[in-house]
């Protein structure tokens, strides 16, 4: 695949803070990339980088080969769809998709013509008329994506454009933009704190946190062979435990000796363990491999999520079948179900569920229902 | 209680508009006399009309007001802009202060220290009177550009500043984003400028006073001439005719100020 944007060893910082160290990317011809990462992290400073509203400290960006660190924004082939929509008050859905038309001077009657048919696209035909302060967050979302694609850049930046919308309205955006993205080939590169979003939408996520890139990769590899404790934590749930490796295929933790998949580690290397809620199996107390008590049962609709204390550590499980608090269990782990880690700056700091509780999370996410 | 507000509100009414009522009523007047009302007449504005220096004023006043405005409102706005771009907190500070002065300085101050500037620059160019139609223009722009900087500045910020950006993303250069969008966001703040800046201008005494040389008078300068002598009642049509002007300028002002607060209103309801 051909490399659209280069990104070679960015870094920037703010009043002295380092906000982007030393970020290396590539991205490439119609790939659907997301940066991922909790706020703070320099995703949104990266994106704005690209569409060329920041200037990097150190580095380069190479637009098709072609470095574009000192390009102002309106000589860029990058269109931004802006977080808060960023239409334009004054001027009526139409003129508002048809601004970046009427800059490059097109005929009118071809304007008239792709505006139309960009409004067909979003499904706001009958609404080019209408001032833009009337609509609804979505619609005026719609106006934002059509106004940002008249344009046929070669790269489309999307900043959190979801972020304000409701849970029910995300999804069906989520599909919709992902539709876009496949039937323009328009390269999409995608901003969000949302980690479901992220792995349902993206070819390629890049996973950011405290300016650094903790890795890149497909949505499967990052949910199942994550690099470090950040991403196992950032990205779904995790239970993450201190092992040792023993030897190739077999680690050691919570009292207990495991088969895995994972080699090439040295014989007695301390490592992090990262074991996902769904692939716990419950059995009777005797027949497990670890044992522990069951200190929390939350009903989430199609599963249960349980937290387990198994010597001392709270392990969180997805598990369909019923369990009482009180109640003493026994687990069993496939080797499939382990993945092992290097230990990381990260390790230690994520994947015990000993102060988990399910409204604290809700809380915790500020992208929840506004 | 309801009663005692009502009787004070009545008293309020009565001090702010029994003046100028007053004033209304004797403008009309058949006779010059300040007691008693003989007949209706519109003698006194025919006088007023007749009066070749007070005229002439009503020009002179008109000429400084407008170009006092113009240049004001364009000056004012372009500073404003230079306001909300600084990025630095204490460079803004500093300035908010310094465009502040004008404003709460005393009029006779600001009045006595342009004329001085004045007198001292002509001097140094050795001309006998360095006081005209220029000098008091500046004196004015000075006063008025303040206002409109107050009004332009928040509109600034109200503004989401993404709109900017977005215009950039889009294709269009800096200096054309700010015709093109800055300006129409921004437009209500720098009317309502303006029309202060008139106003202020048409009305100021004590500045206009200091800083203006004998070729050149303004409406307020002859009235209090014209005052020295005696008062006549074509005095009361020509106050009469000014406090209309005024109050349909307050009133145009107030449309716009209220128009712009329900656009923003609906915006701020839809975002919510």
């Amino acid at each position: 695949m051909k490399k659209i944007i280069e990104l070679k060893n960015i870094s920037k910082a703010f009043d002295g803070e380092g906000v982007l160290k030393n970020i290396s990317l590539d991205i490439h011809d119609n790939e659907f990339i997301t940066l991922l990462g909790p706020s703070g992290c320099g995703k949104t400073t990266l994106l704005r980088m690209i569409g060329g509203f920041e200037q990097p400290d150190e580095g380069d960006i190479m637009f098709l080969g072609e470095r574009i660190n000192d390009m102002p924004p309106h000589k860029r082939n990058v269109n931004t769809v802006f977080q808060k929509y960023a239409l334009f008050p004054h001027l009526n859905v139409f003129e508002n998709v048809a601004f970046p038309l009427r800059e490059r001077k097109v005929p009118k009657a071809e304007i008239k013509e792709k505006v139309e048919s960009m409004l067909n696209l979003v499904m706001l035909g009958s609404f080019a008329k209408r001032s833009v302060t009337s609509l609804s967050g979505g619609q005026q979302q719609r106006v934002a994506i059509a106004r940002a694609l008249i344009n046929h850049p070669q790269v489309l930046l999307l900043d959190e454009p979801l972020g304000a919308l409701d849970l029910k309205l995300r999804k069906d955006m989520q599909q919709e933009l992902k539709k876009i993205q496949q039937s323009t080939g328009i390269t999409f590169i995608f901003v969000t704190h949302d980690q479901e979003e992220a792995l349902s939408m993206s070819d390629t996520i890049v996973v950011l946190n405290e300016g650094q890139i903790q890795q890149i990769g497909g949505p499967l590899d990052i949910y199942n062979e994550p690099k470090n404790a950040f991403v196992a934590d950032f990205i779904g749930e995790s239970n993450i435990i201190d092992g040792t490796m023993l030897e190739n295929y077999r680690v050691s933790f919570s009292g207990h000796t495991f088969g895995c998949l994972d080699k090439g580690f040295a014989d007695g290397e301390s490592v992090d363990v990262v074991v996902r809620p769904e692939d716990v199996d419950i059995v009777p107390c005797e027949d497990g491999e670890l044992s522990g008590v069951v200190t929390q049962v939350t009903f989430m609709g199609v599963h249960n999520e349980i937290i387990v204390d198994i010597g001392g550590f709270k392990w969180m499980i997805q598990t369909t079948d019923s369990v009482n608090v009180g109640q003493r269990i026994g687990i069993s782990l496939e080797p499939d179900a382990i993945h092992i880690m290097k230990k990381s700056k990260y390790s230690g700091m994520f994947g015990d569920y000993s102060s988990y509780s399910n409204e604290l999370d809700e809380l915790a996410d500020p992208g929840g229902d506004e | 209680m309801k009663v005692s507000s009502k009787i004070y509100t009545a008293l309020i009414f009565i001090f702010l508009f029994a003046p100028i009522l007053i004033l209304l009523v004797f403008s009309f007047n058949e006779s010059k006399s300040l007691s008693v009302f003989s007949s209706f007449s519109l003698k006194w504005y025919e006088e007023l009309l007749n009066d070749r220096s007070t005229l002439e004023a009503v020009k002179n006043t008109l000429i400084l007001a407008l170009s006092a405005t113009i240049i004001s409102t364009v000056m004012g706005t372009a500073a404003a802009f230079g306001i909300y771009r600084i990025r630095k907190e204490w460079q803004k500070m500093l300035l908010n202060t310094v465009t502040n002065i004008p404003m709460i300085n005393p009029d006779i101050i600001t009045g006595i220290s342009m004329m001085l500037v004045f007198v001292f620059v002509g001097r140094m160019f050795r001309e006998s009177t360095s006081l005209n139609f220029w000098t008091i223009l500046i004196a004015h722009i000075t006063f008025c550009l303040p206002y409109v900087i107050f009004q332009v500045l928040p509109k600034l910020q109200q503004m989401d500043g993404s709109l900017i950006e977005a215009a950039q993303d889009l294709g269009c250069p800096p200096f054309k984003t700010f015709f093109k969008v800055t300006l129409p966001e921004i437009l209500p703040g720098i009317i309502t400028g303006a029309i202060m800046a008139f106003t202020l201008s048409l009305d100021d005494f004590v500045i206009s006073y200091f800083t203006s040389g004998n070729d050149f008078q303004t409406l307020p300068i002859r009235i209090y001439g014209m005052t020295k002598k005696t008062v006549t009642p074509k005095m009361y049509a020509l106050a009469t005719i000014i406090f209309f002007v005024t109050l349909s300028l307050l009133l145009l002002n107030n449309i716009i100020d209220n128009e712009d607060r329900d656009r923003v209103k609906q915006k701020n309801e839809k975002q919510a």
